[in-house]
């Protein structure tokens, strides 16, 4: 019985020493996996004592999240639009949203497919079949693949071939694995996977692909969060952006 | 009337019915079989081979998604063999979502009907092979009249695991809208979406299918205890 009770009292030591520490909870699109893990990372070794947790998925399930009462401190999305939600829920720290980061849309395919396709007119092609992108309801590439492709007037012939995922990364998946034809993912997630995928083309966009990011009011760690907002807008941040393809806001 | 059974919603009940039958017989069908196998061969490894049915039951369903992504992918062992000598792809197709299910609620039938089959008094099939019943006939005729019941109850509960597939079913055979998207890949959608409404229409629809199955199930398991 007093074994049991040193233990309880061990257990809730160790939780509550865990949260007085300044962690801090972002939730960035899937597309800046990469790049932000090594951001937090630095940022971690600048700012002794402060933990950096990730949660990345598409923006759109982000917002949904955070406006379902999540503990998250800062946001990054891949679209304007995600991010104009979470403002028009009343999510964002005022003054506190800022563009860090663009980025460009290709059309890739897996490295050995042998179909003829050199632009996103191909895909009209009996022979494509499948075709992933992000689900355009939730998924800001998806969107810009929409847009992109009704401006080209072929969503009516592309749309019946589309896979949709829950995420780019999902769709990146879907393209390495050869399991579809091609594929719409940023530039950058094609550079992370150069063994398995080739860019066809740069998919000229709508709206230029720009990422917005910005500080949770309702935060657990509102001035940490501020902190590392800050952090990915400085030179240091830029640095590793600019290392993994992003381009400057 | 037809526009409201045109409803995505609805849509997405009558494939997730589609392919939870389509699991279901695959299920029943195995399940009876090797069910009655375990039940009375005695043959080295016998347990072990439960084991490995009884896997899916206790696995995440990403693992065995993953699993099946491997083998039945473009690239996969089976997946390629399907398709240079059938033209088969079943990757994105609603046959995947039925693949995935049937193997995720694969051990409930065969732990019922083993169960069902371990209780029927083997002195009756005896009897009945003595009268000069064929071997089948004694099975048909005697075995499965007398252990119905329980093989009935683990259907019913696999149909209902079917029906509420979702992590593996994602991996196999994506989420393509009428044709892929069950109701719980659905639900999952319209929450990532912020669609509350729609969420919560498909959310009723399937806790009313599920508890329908189960009081099925619970009426047709075996009653252990006939005196409550």
């Amino acid at each position: 019985m007093r074994g049991l009770k040193l233990g309880v009292v061990a257990v809730l030591a160790a939780m509550g020493a865990a949260a007085s520490a300044a962690e801090i909870t972002v939730s960035a699109a899937a597309s800046l996996t990469n790049a932000f893990k090594e951001i937090g990372a630095a940022y971690e070794k600048e700012h002794a004592g402060d933990k950096v947790q990730f949660n990345f998925a598409a923006s759109d399930p982000l917002v949904q999240q955070i406006a379902k009462g999540a503990p998250v401190d800062v946001f990054a999305s891949a679209d304007q639009d995600a991010m104009d939600k979470a403002d028009s829920l009343k999510l964002l720290a005022a003054g506190s949203r800022k563009n860090f980061a663009s980025n460009s849309l290709v059309l890739i395919a897996p490295l050995a497919a042998t179909l003829p396709i050199k632009g996103i007119a191909d895909l009209q092609q009996a022979a494509v079949t499948r075709v992933t992108m992000g689900n355009p309801a939730s998924v800001p590439v998806g969107r810009y693949t929409k847009h992109a492709l009704e401006q080209a007037k072929l969503w009516a012939a592309v749309e019946p071939k589309a896979i949709y995922g829950t995420s780019v990364r999902q769709s990146l998946d879907y393209v390495a694995r050869g399991e579809v034809d091609a594929g719409f993912v940023y530039a950058t997630d094609a550079a992370v996977m150069k063994d398995k995928v080739k860019v066809i083309a740069t998919v000229p966009t709508e709206t230029p692909v720009s990422y917005p990011i910005a500080v949770i009011a309702a935060g657990p760690q509102a001035a940490a969060g501020r902190q590392f907002a800050d952090y990915v807008l400085s030179s240091s941040g830029q640095a590793i952006l600019a290392k993994y393809g992003f381009g400057r806001p | 009337m037809d526009s409201f059974l045109a409803e995505p919603a609805w849509i997405a009940l009558r494939l997730s019915l589609k392919v939870a039958c389509w699991a279901t017989l695959l299920d029943l069908v195995f399940g009876v079989a090797l069910g009655y196998l375990l039940a009375r061969k005695r043959f080295p490894g016998r347990e072990l081979l439960d084991a490995l049915l009884t896997l899916p039951m206790v696995m995440p369903p990403t693992v065995l998604g993953y699993y099946l992504l491997v083998v039945i992918g473009r690239h996969g062992p089976l997946g390629a063999w399907l398709q240079q000598t059938f033209g088969i792809n079943l990757i994105f197709t609603w046959q995947a979502a039925v693949i995935a299910a049937a193997v995720v609620a694969f051990p409930l039938v065969l732990k019922g009907a083993r169960a069902a089959f371990e209780t029927v008094d083997t002195q009756l099939e005896q009897a009945a092979k003595v009268l000069g019943i064929s071997p089948f006939g004694v099975f048909l005729r005697v075995t499965l009249p007398l252990a119905w019941r329980g093989v009935l109850g683990g259907t019913l509960l696999a149909f209902a695991r079917s029906m509420g597939e979702f992590g593996a079913t994602l991996m196999v055979a994506g989420s393509i809208p009428g044709k892929t998207q069950t109701l719980s890949i659905a639900v999952y959608e319209a929450v990532q979406a912020g669609q509350d409404d729609t969420a919560n229409l498909l959310v009723l629809i399937t806790s009313v299918v599920c508890i329908v199955v189960l009081v099925a199930a619970n009426k047709l398991t075996p009653n252990r205890n006939p005196q409550a």
